[in-house]
């Protein structure tokens, strides 16, 4: 089972003051703390964990710039076996629509059952790059996977629907899977990994040799404006005692339509 | 001169930072409350490789230097140090067995320690001998292929739960140089006559055991013998002055934790209709804490690096030992100041912070012992 898993370096923005950037239509990230996007960290434990089981490789590929190897170094250390950069500065300027292009340029040269991507990236939300991938190399593929079997050289999987439906599928691969959190329980580096992993290679692809054309390399989606959310009213707090305040909550619930 | 860790270390740091937050914050307040651990936490840091990693790969560590340890340590820190230190403290000791012991007892001793196989201590102290431990009277007499050992040890970090330790005593009371009265023999703790009582009440790192030892007619075999007979007081200045490294590693994982829920606190508080980081009195104690971490990491860290490259400057370990100890609970001070009432409680994490970073000041080398040490290699 070869399986090819793409990751991305994300800031993390949960906890983080952000601001906009000087030309208005990104955050700041200059001072954000970086890491491996949530999702792909789930992906490349599935990879691992399918390798465990029936042997085979996983590559790990991300597009972004020397820093982001931390992510691929990181895919290393859990037991991937090469990892690949395409190496491009700054990564904002493409959109899902460039970075699927890339991905699939660089995968359709290697040897693959599966390909794995989180379902979203933690930066952007979008979305997209999975299925736009899936489609460019056209081959099967199944969104937000929280379960997966291999059977007979096929992949049952279980996509998540609305309300908690799960939906099970039978795929032949080569296939292309976008993983939900949840699937697994993503080990953590250990240091023989670490160490393992600097023996490891970690290939550098110039993007220009890529070959792909400028055509294919234009964003389709242009951010004209980002902005934060304005402030809005303070929330609205019930008075009087508990009994008053309980009936007062249930019944602005049901107003809402929450509550029956 | 370059002030960046390499990729490996940085890759290193990361991992430790995500298995600490991963793992402590749920359990930490248990264990402060209930001087209890789970030692399933430490199989697991072991199986990862954090415990240890300045051990030989000969003997199953991962032959990585004292400045890789302090990097783990120094994140656990940050996260618990109550939980990091039961964890970090199972190798106490290693650092000897790993330049005094012979092939046969590193082999015996020092591999199961980063497999998670045994824990280890080191037993100085005693009731009337803490800082200057040429007093200490813990004796071992030779008997045939054995040493007899009698005396009590105070404040033994994991007494209690250790496989075996490190005991110093004396083997030559007589000798009119009090440096050359004392060697280090290992101790298997299900030996007759050796018992452990469990210091409860601690202030702070509640979760790492401490027991108070006593050793009655303990017998072991002379090959238990650390180092030359005799070297004892001189294997432990050695000793202290890598361990001492990570003590500095631990006051700025845990001033960092400081900074950390006051910069949290302070942003989120109001007071006088504004929250609590507009004020400058509360903007200078944010400056000052960051500042002096920085420069206590700094200091640590050229000297751990001079360590691991077999140089070790002995003023300069001292320097960083009392420097990052003070910093360590003035920051925790001026961040449960911040605090006010809520930083009384133990609900509040900056509580435990707070009695958590005093022994840092203490153990391993008083910061008025560290001062001597720094005075004496500049006067001589």
């Amino acid at each position: 089972m070869d399986i090819i898993v793409c990751a991305k370096n994300v800031p993390d923005v949960a906890e983080a003051d952000l601001n906009i950037s000087d030309k208005g239509t990104d955050i700041d990230k200059e001072d954000l703390v970086f890491g491996i996007n949530d999702w792909d960290n789930y992906a490349i434990e599935e990879a691992v964990l399918l390798k465990e089981k029936y042997g085979g490789t996983v590559t790990a590929i991300t597009v972004g710039s020397e820093d982001d190897e931390e992510v691929l170094r990181r895919c290393l250390a859990m037991g991937a076996d090469t990892a690949i950069r395409i190496d491009v500065d700054g990564i904002s300027r493409f959109d899902s629509f460039v970075i699927s292009k890339i991905l699939s340029r660089v995968v359709k040269d290697l040897q693959f059952d599966l390909i794995f991507t989180g379902v979203l990236a933690e930066d952007d939300y979008c979305g997209m790059v999975g299925m736009m991938m899936a489609e460019e190399l056209n081959i099967n593929h199944a969104n937000m996977i929280t379960a997966l079997e291999i059977e007979d050289g096929k992949a049952r999987t279980t996509s998540e629907l609305e309300g908690g439906l799960g939906e099970v599928s039978l795929i032949e691969l080569p296939a292309l899977l976008t993983i939900q959190t949840g699937i697994n329980e993503p080990r953590y580096v250990s240091i023989l990994g670490i160490r393992k992993a600097a023996k490891k290679e970690l290939k550098t692809i110039e993007l220009p040799d890529l070959g792909i054309s400028d055509e294919e390399l234009s964003p389709r989606t242009i951010i004209e404006e980002a902005f934060l959310p304005p402030e809005t009213e303070g929330a609205e707090i019930l008075a009087g005692n508990p009994d008053k305040i309980s009936s007062d909550l249930i019944e602005i619930l049901k107003k809402k339509g929450v509550m029956e | 001169m370059d002030f960046n860790l390499t990729k490996e270390q940085q890759d290193i740091q990361r991992a430790a930072r995500e298995f600490a937050l991963g793992e402590f914050p749920e359990r930490a307040q248990e264990f402060d409350r209930d001087e209890t651990f789970d030692l399933d936490i430490w199989r697991k840091a072991c199986e990862l490789g954090f415990v240890g990693v300045f051990i030989d790969e000969a003997h199953e560590g991962a032959g990585l230097g004292f400045f890789e340890h302090c990097l783990i340590v120094e994140e656990f820190w940050a996260v618990d140090a109550g939980i990091a230190n039961a964890i970090i403290t199972a190798s106490f000791g290693a650092e000897m067995l790993g330049m005094f012991a012979t092939e046969e007892q590193k082999n015996k001793y020092l591999s199961p320690i980063p497999k998670g196989e045994a824990i280890m201590g080191t037993a100085i102290t005693e009731p009337d001998a803490g800082s200057d431990v040429t007093c200490a009277t813990t004796s071992a007499v030779r008997d045939g292929d054995e040493y007899i050992i009698n005396g009590t040890k105070m404040f033994t970090t994991n007494g209690s739960i250790a496989n075996y330790l490190l005991v110093f005593c004396q083997t030559d009371p007589d000798n009119p140089d009090r440096h050359q009265r004392h060697s280090f023999f290992i101790v298997e703790t299900d030996r007759a006559g050796y018992e452990a009582n469990k210091i409860h009440g601690k202030l702070g790192i509640r979760a790492n055991d401490t027991a108070e030892v006593s050793l009655v007619n303990v017998r072991v075999p002379a090959s238990n013998l650390v180092g030359q007979e005799g070297k004892g007081f001189k294997n432990l200045m050695d000793f202290f002055n890598v361990t001492r490294l990570h003590i500095c590693a631990m006051a700025v994982g845990i001033a960092r934790a400081a900074l950390e829920e006051s910069v949290a606190h302070i942003k989120k508080r109001h007071q006088f209709g504004v929250p609590l980081a507009s004020f400058q009195i509360n903007q200078f104690k944010i400056a000052e804490m960051a500042t002096k971490i920085r420069a206590a990491r700094n200091l640590y860290y050229e000297a751990a690096w001079l360590a691991d490259k077999g140089k070790i400057d002995h003023g300069l370990v001292a320097m960083a030992k009392w420097f990052s100890g003070e910093m360590a609970v003035r920051c925790a001070d001026e961040a449960l100041q911040m605090h006010g009432g809520y930083g009384y409680i133990d609900e509040y994490k900056v509580q435990r912070i707070y009695r958590d970073a005093k022994i840092v000041e203490i153990y391993e080398g008083t910061k008025e012992i560290e001062k001597i040490i720094v005075a004496n290699s500049i006067l001589g």
